[in-house]
């Protein structure tokens, strides 16, 4: 490499503390959240300014989160959620994306022009309101399955993988007497996994986060999502404490920090899994940005 | 087409079967049967949930009632847009939404850009990775957690007020003061999205010519120099596209953030088009107005988007649609 001069070399130090910097302003927050979910509530509120470590590492915060029998149904329908939403997601987006990448279809602009549309528009708050009422699906978990049961924006990343297969491998299977079905998930599914396994990715996620249809579309408190639990308490600070919770003093102990320790507990499993897939998330943007 | 029908009718029978309507459409069936059994739940999916709502905004036009539903309800022309228009809280609105998406724009436009110039500087790969691998970590926490962090960084004796005491300041509570909100909106969803948004510029600076830094060190270009005049002229195509989408969602501020953090307090510089329709629909349960005020936001929506498309395809041969 060439010789680097002054200037270049205080460009470099400038760089990496620039860059350290935000490696802590990214990482830091979540850090401090954790620390103080470790703490009891007094002494957090006499603590001032950067937490470094727990103030006293006590897990009192955490069992008496989950003493709490909203934030336990909470998890239970999101996984839920997660666990029915997303093969169907996935299974309809890839019939969605395939039949967009179809060739000899004949009316192939107006389908495109048919599903394309609903990304610009739709019919608003209200209206969709109405009309999860009027199918029935109020107050029920299917109300935050089935609408944006599809992402078109993950189709179209689905059908840029598809047009990728060579077409001398689904016209092989015709010939041998298969349908599109089969070619579909036989010949061309097994092709694009690493798409597939990305769009999956998206999707769990994108259920693990919501929480606005949740407020929208359901009534009881039994069925809200682990994210709209956490709304109801962090942010509207309803109260939810039950008979369900001991009354041995460990409210007050914990009163602040509790509200620290379900921050980390409906973030865990997404701050867990990141450094393993985070890779593939990315792969998802280039694959949208070839075409997006 | 009407010449090569009365050709091929001399010529061959068999090939004017070919040019009708109907023989397309059953050879068309026929071939894709499959693939057409395979879409009806999709169809089904966009009819159900995309295109039954859409008449659903009739009720803008209507005085809705639920008992009598979206058909019994009795239409009132355009009066629900005469009231939004003449609503007292209209030009705040108005107002409100694009300041809060212009300074988003203003801000949070050049972050991105600049980490992914500085990025792209560092020598050391692995610490590149590890600070990249950081930046977009924000990206995938939800919404209601980064509020809530907000919110209790944001109370009088939170961490925000423990770093402005540490200044010379006062604690006040940070989230109650309307002042604050858009600077909250805003540094926010830069921490939240410019890991993620640089991806992209990344992607763009990896496809620069790498001969074009060769040639721009031999003429004694230094670092400066050469991320000013190769780097950034090479990803200016990327940066002029994702300017012009981006302004074509200028009026298109989401409710979910903004419910997350405002409050009464904060309505004066907070409350934007889209909190305005959940709250005038789904609280004060006013559905035709609240359908109104949405259909008149779509529509500058879907303008602006057009607009700025059309340009982009003039500028940069790159569109949407």
């Amino acid at each position: 490499m060439t010789r680097r001069s002054t200037g270049e070399k205080i460009f470099d130090a400038f760089n990496i503390i620039f860059m350290i910097l935000v490696i802590f302003i990214t990482v830091y927050p979540f850090y401090y959240v954790i620390c103080a979910s470790l703490s009891e509530t007094a002494q957090l509120l006499t603590h001032r300014g950067l937490l470094f470590k727990p103030l006293n590492t006590t897990f009192g915060a955490y069992k008496l989160t989950f003493s709490y029998p909203m934030v336990r149904s909470g998890y239970k329908n999101t996984l839920f959620v997660i666990a029915v939403g997303v093969p169907i997601n996935m299974i309809l987006t890839i019939i969605c994306a395939y039949v967009m990448a179809a060739e000899d279809v004949l009316y192939k602009n107006f389908i495109i022009a048919f599903i394309m549309f609903t990304m610009f528009f739709s019919g608003g708050l209200v209206p969709n309101f109405l009309n999860i009422r009027s199918l029935g699906l109020y107050n029920s978990l299917w109300a935050l399955i089935l609408p944006g049961a599809i992402s078109v924006y993950n189709a179209i990343i689905i059908k840029t993988a598809i047009e990728g297969v060579p077409d001398s491998l689904s016209e092989a299977a015709y010939i041998d007497g298969a349908n599109d079905i089969i070619i579909l998930f036989k010949v061309i599914v097994p092709l694009i996994v690493p798409t597939l396994a990305v769009i999956t990715l998206y999707y769990t996620v994108g259920h693990w986060n919501a929480w606005f249809s949740a407020v929208l579309y359901l009534k009881d408190n039994t069925k809200l999502p682990i994210q709209a639990v956490m709304r109801a308490i962090l942010i509207e600070n309803k109260s939810v404490t039950t008979k369900a919770v001991a009354d041995d003093g460990s409210l007050d102990r914990f009163a602040e920090t509790i509200k620290y320790a379900l921050i980390v507990v409906g973030t865990v499993p997404i701050l867990v899994s990141y450094p393993f897939i985070q890779r593939y998330f990315v792969e998802g943007v280039m694959i949208g940005a070839v075409k997006g | 087409m009407k010449n090569l029908t009365t050709k091929n009718l001399s010529t061959n029978s068999q090939k004017v079967r070919t040019q009708t309507l109907s023989y397309r459409i059953k050879k068309d069936f026929m071939r894709n049967k499959y693939l057409y059994l395979m879409f009806i739940p999709v169809a089904l999916y966009f009819i159900l949930f995309c295109y039954k709502p859409m008449y659903g905004i009739v009720i803008a036009f209507k005085h809705f009632s639920p008992t009598k539903g979206i058909h019994g309800s009795p239409w009132v022309g355009f009066d629900n847009f005469r009231r939004f228009f003449g609503d007292y809280h209209f030009t705040r609105l108005i107002r409100n939404t694009f300041l809060i998406s212009l300074y988003s724009i203003l801000w949070g436009f050049p972050v991105p850009i600049i980490f992914a110039l500085m990025l792209d500087e560092l020598r050391n790969i692995r610490f590149k990775k590890v600070v990249q691998t950081c930046s977009y970590l924000p990206h995938f926490i939800s919404l209601v957690v980064v509020c809530s962090m907000i919110h209790q960084f944001s109370m009088t004796n939170g961490l925000f007020n423990d770093i402005i005491v540490l200044f010379g300041g006062e604690r006040t509570p940070i989230l109650q003061n309307p002042k604050n909100f858009r600077t909250i909106y805003v540094a926010s969803g830069i921490w939240q999205e410019f890991g993620w948004n640089s991806i992209i510029y990344l992607a763009a600076l990896a496809g620069v010519d790498q001969e074009l830094y060769e040639a721009a060190r031999i003429d004694g270009a230094g670092r400066w120099a050469q991320v000013w005049h190769v780097s950034l002229p090479g990803i200016a195509p990327t940066i002029v596209m994702l300017f012009i989408l981006r302004m074509g969602r200028i009026l298109n501020v989401g409710a979910q953030k903004i419910l997350l953090l405002y409050n009464p307090a904060t309505y004066s510089t907070a409350d934007v088009i889209s909190t305005y329709v959940y709250r005038k629909g789904m609280i004060n349960g006013d559905m035709s107005y609240s359908t109104a005020v949405n259909l008149f936001n779509s529509v500058i929506n879907v303008i602006f988007l057009v607009a700025t498309n059309y340009i982009s395809k003039k500028v940069s041969d790159i569109s949407m649609f």
